[in-house]
């Protein structure tokens, strides 16, 4: 599991880590508490051109639709498929085994510090 | 779940310390935080169907109804025929509006020849309130909102009976011998309380009515009882999946103001024997040719469709309903769905859904759009899930 300070996040509450320039995206465990037991995730498949900003995925619980919005502009390279078949790891590791998409992206948006995102949800 | 006028300041259950000890989270429903989950709502839901879970139903509003013409009002008041009822006995019944439509749908316990409890939805209070005292004009009968008098806690589940057996401080008489929809006095710590085997979930269980002030060790004397036998505290995100499964409407999804008994499927309910009560004649009349009715769904995969989203003829039909027109794609909806979950007991995708009656046969192939996507679903009997009786 990442070290939560070196994740970087959005106000739509994913997670980003940055290798080079390929980003892993994956919902906060704040994200994932708030929408209750995930029971169904929709992900776009590797090679996917992907907008920042856009609705790339949705993801499911008992009680609500969540929808995953693209941090960066870029193309798919991979899915997590364990979290398809295995949707409850988001909620039991939201910043490890339960990582949604990694992204080659070009250019790298602004995004918020641990600090900031705490600061946003009342943390 | 049910968009109503909440008063500015949240209400509080009797429990809402212990709910907040145990790391519940909280939603709002009807003005009243209540526990959603405490945990984890899959969790919860399962420890119902193979356990035990243990419910905080404070909000639920409660009128006491006595006097020598109790039974002669509720029969005026209420579809149903509350004076054949026996004392102890529980009935399930609805309060209609003088148009057929349902203002609530309520559980009625006969405590006494001339003494009724009934429980009416948290949300509905104040119609509920409003209906009984214009109706109870002109017959001996006092009326009581007792909904701040009373907790409400449900222990439901088929490990339920065991821990009640087993709950210290909590004398009841022999519950083997309490039948379903039966209600008996019980004592806790040396209180009154009134012990009625009903519930919300389709599983065995119990209800127990008791004065806010002992709610508290009640709970928490349930709840030793139940550590060995998987008792869980259970939140209101696992009741409404458990209530689904179980083909029990909510008010507010299934039923309406706007809704006749019959379109729910509770047709039975009313007593079209009875010479007259409030909505009898408009029951007559009945709803109209066409009328939307609730139908049951199932689907396959894991993509639940959800209240609100919109149900079609498959492609074709569509077509030759419209004599011959070309609609397809664009046919106008012929449902909706009320209410609809990813069904945890059974895997697959559940709904109940109101739709044009001639697409109401069990068996109907019809397509559902989720959030822009169609999916195929089949309207199936209610309820989906039905317990094993032992």
């Amino acid at each position: 599991m990442p070290d939560q300070n070196e994740l970087r996040y959005t106000a739509e509450h994913e997670w980003v880590l940055v290798e080079g320039t390929v980003a892993t995206i994956g919902i906060t465990a704040y994200a994932a508490a708030q929408l209750g037991d995930i029971v169904y995730l929709d992900l776009p498949d590797a090679g996917t051109e992907i907008a920042g900003g856009a609705v790339v995925g949705e993801i499911e619980s008992t009680k609500s639709v969540g929808e995953l919005f693209a941090p960066v502009d870029g193309t798919v390279l991979e899915k997590n498929s364990a979290v398809e078949d295995a949707p409850e790891l988001v909620n039991s590791d939201p910043l490890g085994a339960g990582w949604l998409l990694k992204v080659e992206f070009s250019e790298l948006p602004e995004l918020l510090s641990l600090a900031e995102y705490d600061a946003l949800i009342g943390g | 779940m049910t968009d109503v006028d909440s008063p500015s300041a949240p209400r509080y259950s009797p429990l809402h310390a212990v709910h907040e000890a145990a790391g519940a989270s909280f939603t709002d429903f009807a003005g009243w935080q209540m526990p959603v989950r405490y945990s984890s709502d899959l969790a919860e839901h399962h420890a119902v169907r193979t356990a035990a879970g243990l419910f905080d139903l404070s909000h639920m509003a409660e009128f006491d109804v006595t006097g020598a013409e109790a039974a002669a009002f509720l029969d005026h008041a209420l579809a149903g025929r509350l004076s054949a009822t026996s004392i102890g006995q529980a009935k399930y019944s609805l309060l209609l509006a003088p148009e057929g439509g349902i203002i609530d749908d309520v559980v009625v316990y006969r405590r006494g020849d001339e003494h009724f409890l009934v429980v009416a939805n948290a949300s509905n209070r104040a119609p509920v309130a409003a209906a009984l005292t214009e109706r109870a004009d002109g017959f001996d009968v006092t009326l009581d909102d007792v909904s701040d008098d009373l907790a409400l806690v449900a222990v439901q589940g088929p490990a339920a009976r065991g821990i009640l057996e087993r709950t210290d401080g909590f004398e009841a008489p022999d519950l083997a011998d309490l039948g379903y929809y039966r209600s008996a006095d019980a004592v806790f710590q040396g209180e009154p309380a009134l012990l009625a085997r009903t519930g919300y979930t389709g599983e065995d269980g119990f209800e127990i009515y008791l004065a806010p002030e002992r709610a508290t060790d009640f709970w928490n004397a349930v709840s030793a009882a139940g550590a060995g036998d998987g008792l869980v505290p259970a939140g209101l995100a696992s009741r409404d999946t458990l209530r689904l499964e179980a083909g029990m409407p909510l008010y507010g999804h299934e039923l309406w103001l706007e809704t006749q008994p019959v379109q729910a499927g509770l047709g039975r309910v009313p007593v079209m024997a009875k010479e007259s009560f409030v909505g009898r004649d408009a029951l007559e009349r009945g709803p109209g040719a066409g009328a939307p009715v609730l139908v049951g769904l199932v689907g396959e995969g894991r993509r639940a469709a959800r209240a609100g989203y919109q149900i079609f003829a498959p492609v074709g039909e569509a077509a030759d309903e419209a004599a011959g027109e070309s609609t397809g794609e664009d046919a106008a909806p012929i449902g909706l769905v009320t209410s609809g979950a990813l069904s945890p007991t059974l895997g697959h995708p559940i709904a109940m859904a109101y739709v044009d009656p001639a697409y109401a046969e069990p068996g109907t192939e019809l397509t559902v759009d989720i959030r822009g996507t169609r999916l195929a679903y089949r309207t199936t009997a209610l309820p989906f899930y039905r317990r094993k009786k032992d």
